[in-house]
């Protein structure tokens, strides 16, 4: 296998004083899809959060494409090739469709996402580019979500909960986008409480309980049975 | 009364010109510039002073104070406001507030309480009649269209330009900006800056129009905060009308008796508070 993209070597990340994540070894390759399952608390988000530079990790514990990149500010990390949705959607309000969109090129990253691209994954926001992007409904908010994240070109893409709060048939419309995505090689991590949909994307798993990796293996080869025990701890 | 409403436009130019720094800071950073005023009148002094010592008439003064003004201003927001900037108001607020005082005490310093004045070769004497009894002064012409220029532009480039979407992006999502792979510390910077432009602008018209003295800054920042609170607080035409309200407010007050003027437009701000506590038009979150 080809070396990893993005590899973390005894993770630890703290909120001030609190310690919330303890030695996590995680690695992410080229093309890979992995979900990350857990529990509220378990410590998804704020693995994400170290990864896109948010919150500062020491430099060795967080490699990207083969360089410490622990400790590197956001908008460098975003450079590097490395996107994500954040939870709860988060798009600019004071932004139509369009802006959200544009915004995600902000990085200047060259690759196959434009605003055409874009508008060919999800037609619905070519008819509502001009709208308030507060305007849409919580489907359509993710797809801009999702939309202005792949406006940079990464090579990583970090979704975090992004079934959160829609309906399922929404989530299904926008998991199935998944494959068209990284069809041309694009790493996802999937950040989930969902067992049944993470499992069903991804390729390989990383539970997390109380900060610390549970449980790793490949998808289809971990039964319910080890992933509840891992994921409420029973 | 036609008079009094023109008279009190005009002064309201001056005001929207002190307000729009202001705003824009308020509006990208939520960080009130306590020191608006006294950075307003150290700008007067340092026209005042290119003029005594290089000669140059107003237009080349702005042309030089401009690019001073921006670099100034980018270097205080990363170097002093940039640290102070959190959840809590408080840091900025102590800090501005400080620095309002040592700007005050070292024009003193240097330059004594007199106040002083630029000249314009007679440009603040200038006026012209409509009819027979209505004559308008050519600078405050000249200020309340710079005003509107100035409010137009920075609607049109927080609008239309993407340096205004990434002003409007970390005001409304500091972090998510940042993932989209902006320096929320330059993006501050850059914004100060241009608001440094506006202050230097207003210091140059005041210091044309009337006098400036160390102590005069408190209340120039006075006017400007009511503008900016009737108007609403980020909002850069709502920032203007809030001006003129002002303005005529004052303009009336001082119809009624000399001494009215300055608290009639404080007792419009404290009406206009009380029925619309957002100011007019308040800047809409989603």
């Amino acid at each position: 296998m080809s070396s990893a993209i993005i590899e973390t070597n005894k993770l630890n990340a703290h909120y001030g004083d609190a310690k919330v994540l303890f030695d996590i070894d995680f690695k992410l390759y080229p093309g890979e899809i992995i979900g990350v399952l857990g529990a509220n608390g378990a410590g998804k988000s704020t693995f994400l959060k170290a990864i896109t530079g948010l919150l500062k990790v020491s430099p060795e514990m967080y490699t990207l494409k083969g360089k410490h990149a622990g400790g590197m500010e956001p908008g460098d990390i975003v450079k590097q090739g490395v996107a994500m949705v954040p939870e709860g959607r988060r798009l600019f309000p004071s932004m139509s469709v369009e802006e959200n969109l544009l915004m995600g090129s902000f990085a200047g990253r060259k690759g196959r996402w434009d605003l055409k691209a874009i508008y060919d994954l999800f037609p619905v926001l070519k008819e509502k580019r001009n709208v308030p992007s507060t305007s849409l409904s919580g489907g359509q908010q993710q797809m801009v979500a999702i939309g202005r994240a792949l406006m940079s070109n990464p090579e990583v893409l970090l979704c975090d909960e992004i079934s959160l709060g829609l309906a399922p048939v929404i989530i299904k419309d926008i998991y199935d986008s998944l494959p068209n995505i990284v069809s041309d090689g694009m790493s996802v991590v999937v950040v989930e409480q969902d067992v049944t949909v993470s499992q069903k994307c991804s390729q390989r798993l990383y539970c997390l309980q109380e900060g610390r990796v549970s449980l790793e293996g490949k998808s289809d080869e971990l039964t319910r049975e080890q992933i509840s025990q891992a994921y409420f701890g029973i | 009364m036609i008079e009094t409403i023109i008279q009190g436009l005009l002064l309201g130019g001056l005001y929207c010109i002190f307000a729009l720094g202001l705003s824009l800071m308020f509006g990208v950073m939520r960080l009130t510039n306590i020191a608006l005023g006294d950075q307003i009148i150290i700008s007067g002094f340092i026209a005042i002073g290119i003029a005594a010592i290089l000669g140059l008439n107003v237009l080349l003064i702005g042309i030089c104070i401009l690019p001073i003004a921006f670099i100034s201003g980018y270097l205080f927001q990363r170097m002093v406001l940039n640290p102070t900037l959190s959840k809590d108001p408080l840091p900025s607020l102590v800090v501005t507030f400080g620095l309002s005082i040592v700007i005050q005490n070292v024009l003193q310093e240097v330059f004594s309480a007199n106040p002083r004045s630029l000249d314009s070769g007679g440009l603040n004497t200038e006026s012209f009649s409509i009819g027979a009894d209505l004559h308008i002064g050519v600078l405050p012409v000249i200020i309340f269209i710079t005003a509107i220029i100035c409010t137009y532009g920075l609607q049109l480039l927080f609008a239309k330009t993407a340096l205004g979407r990434s002003f409007r992006a970390v005001s409304d999502d500091k972090e998510v900006a940042e993932l989209m792979g902006m320096s929320a510390k330059k993006v501050y910077a850059t914004a100060t800056g241009i608001a440094f432009c506006l202050i230097a602008i207003a210091g140059i018209f005041q210091s044309i129009r009337t006098t400036v003295a160390p102590a005069d800054g408190p209340s120039l920042l006075l006017f400007a905060f009511e503008a900016v609170i009737i108007g609403g607080m980020g909002s850069f035409w709502g920032t203007f009308v809030g001006a003129m309200v002002l303005g005529i407010s004052q303009q009336i007050g001082f119809k009624f008796d000399p001494g009215w003027g300055i608290w009639f437009g404080h007792l419009v701000f404290i009406i206009i508070l009380f029925i619309k506590p957002n100011g007019l038009f308040p800047k809409t979150k989603g």
